[in-house]
């Protein structure tokens, strides 16, 4: 069964391979080059660079979708499209064990190859996702959606589920083009929708009050429409911020006052140095203040970012399970 | 050696059809005593045929005594036919040339004669003659 | 008379179309059982059944004494060559055998190996660029080489010229007398089952019409034509399978195990075919199932 499983996929695998091949060696021999040292990297870096540094996210965020597509959502679909799985499963090994050796062997081989590629970018990456856990600066944090999800281990727990998802489908749809297609659709969602609903909460995030003054606020928001600006204020360094908003003295958010808004100079207009706004503005936010107005920031600080890690693998790995455990109900009824 | 043909549009069981070809072959001096019959497997091969059927139409003739298997050598004439039956031909050949002529006299055309024939054939081969019927 | 198939009350659903109902029949052992009846009569699903693709909605099949596809004990037993004969248009000929021979525990390879050189195949072959004859023929390799009990086969040869279908027919014969298994094949066409089957199941509506041995079936059943009758007047040992009648003649294919005096009719001989098609007549759908009597 080993032997089939191997001759049936090793075209997609070859295929997988070369390509991870492909790409570790473009991090090669580009990595060394990029600046070492924490401060100021940022500005050392080439447009070049920046352009490696979001095609390495890409290439993560969408190999374990071509898995689910290209390996997992054609495994069973073509074999009912073509009928063949009525000569397979006649022969002298049940189709659980079928399906079971070759959806191991496709996710052992599938997982090990996202995770080498995940390696290799995440190390490419590492002065870069440092910096920014220590400095603001124009990459963002290795804990924000941007790149959370294409470092460390989630990658591979991602790949796992795309390909279970694809061999679900496929056993459902039957059609593996129409599998293909819905599988890069749904994976896709589950993408986006983790950040959005899911992620926040794995861990309960951390709340942080603080009070308006000059020190803390770290901007002043101005909307092209709406004459009330928000304030924000300056989060630990590394840190996703999930909100950052005002709060009243009862601790409910609510938008600036309007006192604020009367008193706020604006921002500086051209011909105003910042130093000649800075006084009066000082005056607003600390009569804010004394009004009971204060800052509330909700953020998952830099150090979860393991702990995050492994809860989100072990969410898709569960998932994985439940789809696995679909799969092999829903075959022996095909 | 003889070889066996097979007609699908006969109505008659393919065994039966294997059995009458063996039976006629040695009325018309085709098989001999010692011939050997082919293999089950060679019929088989030659005609894509139940092996069962085959195998059904050497019993039968076995149990006629017409044949003998022997294990692992293959199936053997054991008998000769046409000896016995042969010298009965003539007479018999002479009465039909003669009623032959009688019926053509009564006005009958051939298929009204291959019908009378066919009829009283079956008639009197199923065993329902009667001496009474003759008379 | 030992079974090597029996269903009970068998039934399968795809969601809400019924493609066999309330199906009970029994396939001897040590037979070549043609299974025949018209499309739509449920022939590919009942093989299905009982090579284990699919799983019964209502009912029982038992196929060698064991459930279909229960394990791999249970699937070594049975055969399969599915409709169209499917294999694998990516792999080569010797692919496909070193399939058989991982999958397979009683695997023949010697058999597999001595049918492909005979067929004249090249093992290097991709098995899309067969011919349809020999991809037919490559499929019953796969069947043949694993030694089952039992060899099923869905309408083998529907797809194929004259002359691959007696070349198929034959290789399936010879690995019969060889091997003596037991083989149950479905063809909507009589003509290809005639000289291969021994034993003979028609199919209408899931339901049994008739059963029995091939030689039996030919020998009991007769075509009566002469002046018009009705049916009912004729003699009680006399099952009428099928009746037709102009102002002055009748015509009926009748069942019976004793020979016919009535001197008013012309008894004609049937083909196997004329016996199956009189079953499936409507004009015979009104009457219960006969059991060929043994």
């Amino acid at each position: 069964m080993m032997w089939l499983s191997w001759r049936q996929a090793r075209a997609q695998t070859a295929t997988l391979y070369a390509a991870v091949a492909a790409c570790a060696a473009v991090l090669a021999v580009t990595g060394p080059r990029l600046p070492r040292s924490g401060a100021g990297i940022f500005d050392l870096l080439t447009p070049g660079d920046r352009r490696l540094y979001f095609t390495g996210l890409i290439v993560v965020a969408v190999a374990p979708a071509l898995v689910g597509a290209f390996l997992g959502a054609p495994m069973v679909a073509r074999e009912l499209e073509n009928g063949t799985h009525r000569l397979a499963w006649s022969q002298g090994v049940t189709r659980t064990r079928w399906l079971a050796v070759r959806l191991g062997l496709t996710a052992l081989a599938a997982a090990a190859a996202v995770g080498v590629l995940t390696l290799a970018v995440t190390w490419w990456a590492a002065p870069l996702d440092g910096a920014a856990s220590e400095s603001r600066g124009s990459l963002p944090s290795r804990l924000t959606p941007v790149s959370f999800a294409m470092r460390g281990i989630t990658p591979v727990a991602y790949t796992v589920f795309a390909l279970v998802l694809g061999v679900a489908i496929g056993i459902v749809l039957r059609r593996s083009i129409a599998a293909l297609a819905l599988t890069l659709a749904l994976f896709t969602f589950v993408q986006i929708a983790m950040p959005l609903w899911v992620r926040p909460h794995l861990i309960p995030p951390t709340t942080q009050v603080t009070t308006i003054s000059e020190d803390t606020i770290d901007g002043i928001g101005y909307h092209d429409s709406d004459p009330v600006p928000t304030l924000e204020v300056r989060g630990p360094a590394g840190a996703w911020v999930l909100s950052d908003r005002t709060v009243d003295a009862s601790g409910r958010a609510v938008p600036v006052p309007a006192s604020f808004v009367d008193c706020d100079p604006g921002p500086p207009r051209p011909d105003q140095r910042v130093t000649e706004v800075r006084p009066r503005l000082e005056t607003c936010l600390t009569q804010l203040s004394a009004a009971g107005y204060r800052q509330q920031l909700v953020y998952q600080p830099a150090s979860r970012f393991w702990p995050l890690q492994w809860a989100e693998t072990g969410v898709f790995l569960a998932l994985s399970g439940l789809l696995a455990w679909f799969s092999f109900w829903r075959l022996r009824r095909v | 050696m003889i070889e066996f043909s097979l007609d699908s549009r006969s109505g008659v069981a393919p065994y039966l059809q294997l059995v009458q070809q063996v039976r006629q072959a040695m009325r018309l001096g085709l098989l001999h005593e010692g011939d050997r019959l082919p293999t089950v497997k060679d019929v088989v091969a030659a005609l894509a045929i139940n092996p069962n059927t085959v195998s059904k139409a050497y019993r039968e003739l076995e149990l006629e005594g017409l044949v003998a298997a022997r294990q692992g050598v293959g199936t053997f004439v054991t008998r000769t036919l046409a000896g016995d039956s042969l010298a009965a031909h003539d007479p018999l050949r002479r009465k039909l040339v003669r009623w032959l002529a009688e019926a053509r006299r009564a006005g009958l055309d051939e298929e009204s004669i291959e019908a009378l024939f066919a009829a009283t054939f079956r008639a009197t081969g199923s065993g329902a003659a009667t001496e009474q019927d003759i008379a | 008379m030992t079974a090597v198939v029996s269903a009970q009350a068998l039934g399968k659903r795809y969601r809400r179309r019924w493609a066999l109902t309330d199906c009970t029949l029994e396939i001897p052992a040590g037979h070549v059982t043609g299974l025949v009846g018209p499309n739509g009569a449920g022939k590919t699903t009942l093989l299905n059944l009982a090579a284990g693709m699919l799983e019964p909605t209502t009912g029982t099949i038992e196929v060698c004494g064991g459930r279909p596809a229960a394990g791999p004990a249970q699937l070594a037993k049975v055969g399969y060559v599915a409709q169209d004969t499917p294999v694998y248009a990516g792999l080569s000929v010797q692919d496909h055998l070193t399939l058989g021979a991982r999958l397979n525990p009683r695997w023949d390879a010697g058999l597999a190996r001595a049918r492909i050189a005979a067929l004249g195949l090249d093992p290097a072959q991709k098995a899309g660029r067969l011919s349809g004859g020999q991809r037919a023929q490559l499929a019953l390799t796969l069947g043949l080489a694993k030694r089952p009990e039992l060899l099923i086969l869905d309408e083998p040869v529907a797809s194929l010229d004259p002359l691959a279908r007696r070349e198929f027919l034959q290789a399936l014969m010879e690995a019969v007398a060889e091997d003596g298994f037991s083989v149950v094949l479905s063809s909507h066409l009589v003509a290809d089952l005639e000289r291969v089957c021994d034993h003979l199941l028609v199919l209408v509506d899931s339901r049994v019409r008739v059963a029995g041995d091939v030689e039996e079936l030919l020998a009991t059943h007769h075509r009566l034509t002469g002046p018009r009758r009705d049916p009912g007047s004729l003699p009680a040992d006399q099952h009428v399978v099928s009746a037709s009648s102009t102002d002055v003649q009748s015509t009926f294919v009748v069942r019976t195990d004793q020979p016919i005096h009535d001197p008013a009719w012309t008894v004609g001989r049937l083909t196997l075919e004329d016996v199956v098609l009189a079953y499936m007549s409507p004009g015979a759908a009104a009457r219960p199932a006969l059991e060929a009597v043994r």
